[in-house]
């Protein structure tokens, strides 16, 4: 499903402050495949997903997705195939517009915004549908603000918003970063049932390694811009969590 | 009686100004200088076209376009370029400046005894009092097409622009087209209030521009305060009260004039005034807190 190969990014090049945050990168995920990507801070895990998203361009090597070479397209090009939801809840939806109007925008990610109010009673009912499954309640406040709801509850719809167009591949980064244990564990347990429903091809990272043990087919370490380990399938299930501890200790 | 009317239809001509200040300031936190040079551009290609005698809709037609293109301009310079929005619009108005000269021939154009969109129609011979359902007429359709446009999909998508680009983006959205699209609306607006002003006070001229972003600014401010106050978020009702806004704050400049104020000192005044509004719900605010 996505293609990386030979795939470098560096920062300022040439200057006294050059940073090379990935460097001859090499991975493949296969579809539905879910992905889980731990590291330390500064080991290009974000560099990495940015330019999976397409908000970085890589300096070199090409990025291929559903067998299309896509490594010049931009962010808003890519969302045709690809899913987001941030670090920061603030990010991943606009926090003046109301639920409704966020959820329209979520359901025309694949396709043109053009002149016509699709913000329907017909379209209501569906966006009530699909938000009750959460059990939070928001269902029957979808005229407010988004701004006036929580991270956690924004993180969640967030979610949701990302199956309400056809989706292929979700990029979860650090999604429960910024939440409370309990809302964190019911964002994680919310992008996992999507995944399976949804069939989708994901990629999260995440530094809660609880998380990173329990969630995906598939592991990987990262550091200074290369993958260190990569587990999949058996092999992930046969690691413990204090293997993934004594990597970081 | 006849100056407070008089104020009240200087405020209906400036609504185009509020309305293209309130896309650009509001929903794209684009501070839009080049205001200033289109709303110029919009008045001296009216006062141009009128006294070569073409119909006044044609005026109103090229107004409009121009008004877009000046905008468009300055989008492109802050997006492609990267160039600070302020600097983009400060550059572009200051182009504009030789440019309506250019368009214009000469820097003032009176226009006396012209055909114009105040005689279109007559509803009554006062001509003020017709002007004024004239006025109510355009100002009622400005609102009702952007407050359409505001809530169809590709509204929602200008709004989400400026509220969370990152979001935006992630769903498919170029925002770069999309805020070069919105500072060619709004531009095309405050050149609409240019075709009427010019028409409505008779003559065109190079200097009628200056500042003129402020009375946009101000009259947002205004109906901003009206908008917290009263709690809406129904893009008809903001809208109105951002128009509503643009004839209060002409209505209080001419409420300061009749006070006895030097007509000298207007400017000054109007920069006082847009001040306070600006102020006066932190000052209260601060109160609260304390």
């Amino acid at each position: 499903m996505i293609k990386l190969s030979n795939i470098s990014k560096t920062f300022n090049a040439g200057k006294p402050n050059e940073v090379k945050a990935v460097q001859n990168l090499n991975l493949e995920i296969a579809p539905q495949d879910y992905l889980v990507i731990v590291g330390a801070n500064g080991s290009g895990k974000s560099t990495l997903l940015n330019l999976v998203a397409g908000s970085l361009l890589p300096s070199a090597g090409t990025i291929d997705i559903d067998g299309q070479l896509v490594t010049s397209f931009k962010d808003f090009e890519r969302s045709k195939w690809i899913a987001r939801v941030f670090q920061n809840p603030l990010s991943g939806t606009a926090p003046d517009l109301s639920i409704l109007d966020n959820f329209r925008l979520a359901a025309l990610r694949t396709k043109n915004k053009v002149l016509r109010i699709g913000t329907t009673n017909q379209f209501k009912a569906d966006v009530k549908d699909k938000v009750a499954l959460l059990g939070m309640g928001l269902e029957n406040k979808l005229d407010q603000d988004m701004g006036t709801l929580s991270g956690g509850q924004r993180q969640a719809l967030t979610l949701i918003m990302s199956v309400m167009d056809e989706c292929k591949i979700l990029l979860l980064d650090e999604p429960t970063a910024a939440l409370d244990p309990r809302s964190a564990d019911l964002v994680m347990k919310t992008a996992d049932r999507l995944i399976k429903d949804f069939k989708l091809t994901a990629i999260l990272i995440t530094h809660n390694l609880k998380d990173a043990h329990f969630y995906g087919n598939r592991l990987v370490l990262m550091g200074e811009g290369q993958i260190f380990k990569d587990f999949s399938c058996e092999s992930k299930l046969s690691l413990t969590q204090n293997d993934l501890f004594s990597w970081f200790s | 009686m006849e100056f407070y009317l008089t104020a009240l239809l200087q405020g209906l001509c400036f609504a185009g100004i509020a309305v293209g200040i309130y896309i650009s300031m509001k929903i794209f936190n684009i501070p839009d200088i080049t205001t200033d040079g289109s709303y110029t551009l919009g008045g001296m290609l009216t006062g141009t076209l009128l006294t070569h005698a073409f119909p006044w809709y044609l005026g109103g037609a090229a107004a409009i376009l121009a008004g877009a293109i000046a905008g468009a301009i300055t989008g492109v310079i802050h997006t492609k370029l990267k160039i600070h929005a302020l600097l983009a619009g400060i550059l572009v108005s200051t182009a504009l400046y030789s440019i309506n000269i250019i368009v214009a021939g000469r820097s003032n154009l009176p226009l006396i005894n012209l055909s114009s969109v105040f005689s279109m129609v007559t509803f009554t011979n006062d001509f003020n009092l017709n002007s004024l359902f004239i006025l109510l007429l355009l100002v009622g359709a400005v609102i009702a097409i952007t407050g359409y446009l505001l809530k169809t999909d590709f509204g929602i998508a200008m709004r989400a622009t400026g509220n969370s680009e990152t979001m935006i983006r992630a769903l498919g959205v170029n925002t770069d087209r999309m805020k070069i699209i919105g500072l060619a609306i709004a531009n095309s607006l405050t050149a609409l209030s240019g075709f009427l002003m010019t028409q409505q006070q008779g003559y065109a001229d190079i200097s009628m521009g200056i500042g003129i972003v402020i009375i946009g600014l101000g009259s947002v401010i205004i109906g901003d305060t009206l908008i917290n106050r009263f709690n809406v978020t129904s893009v008809w009702k903001t809208l109105i009260l951002v128009v509503a806004g643009a004839v209060v704050f002409q209505l209080l400049l001419a409420v300061t004039l009749s006070l006895g104020v030097n007509a000298n000192l207007l400017k000054l005044v109007t920069a006082v005034l847009v001040l306070l509004f600006v102020s006066l719900p932190r000052l209260t605010l601060s109160r609260q807190n304390d």
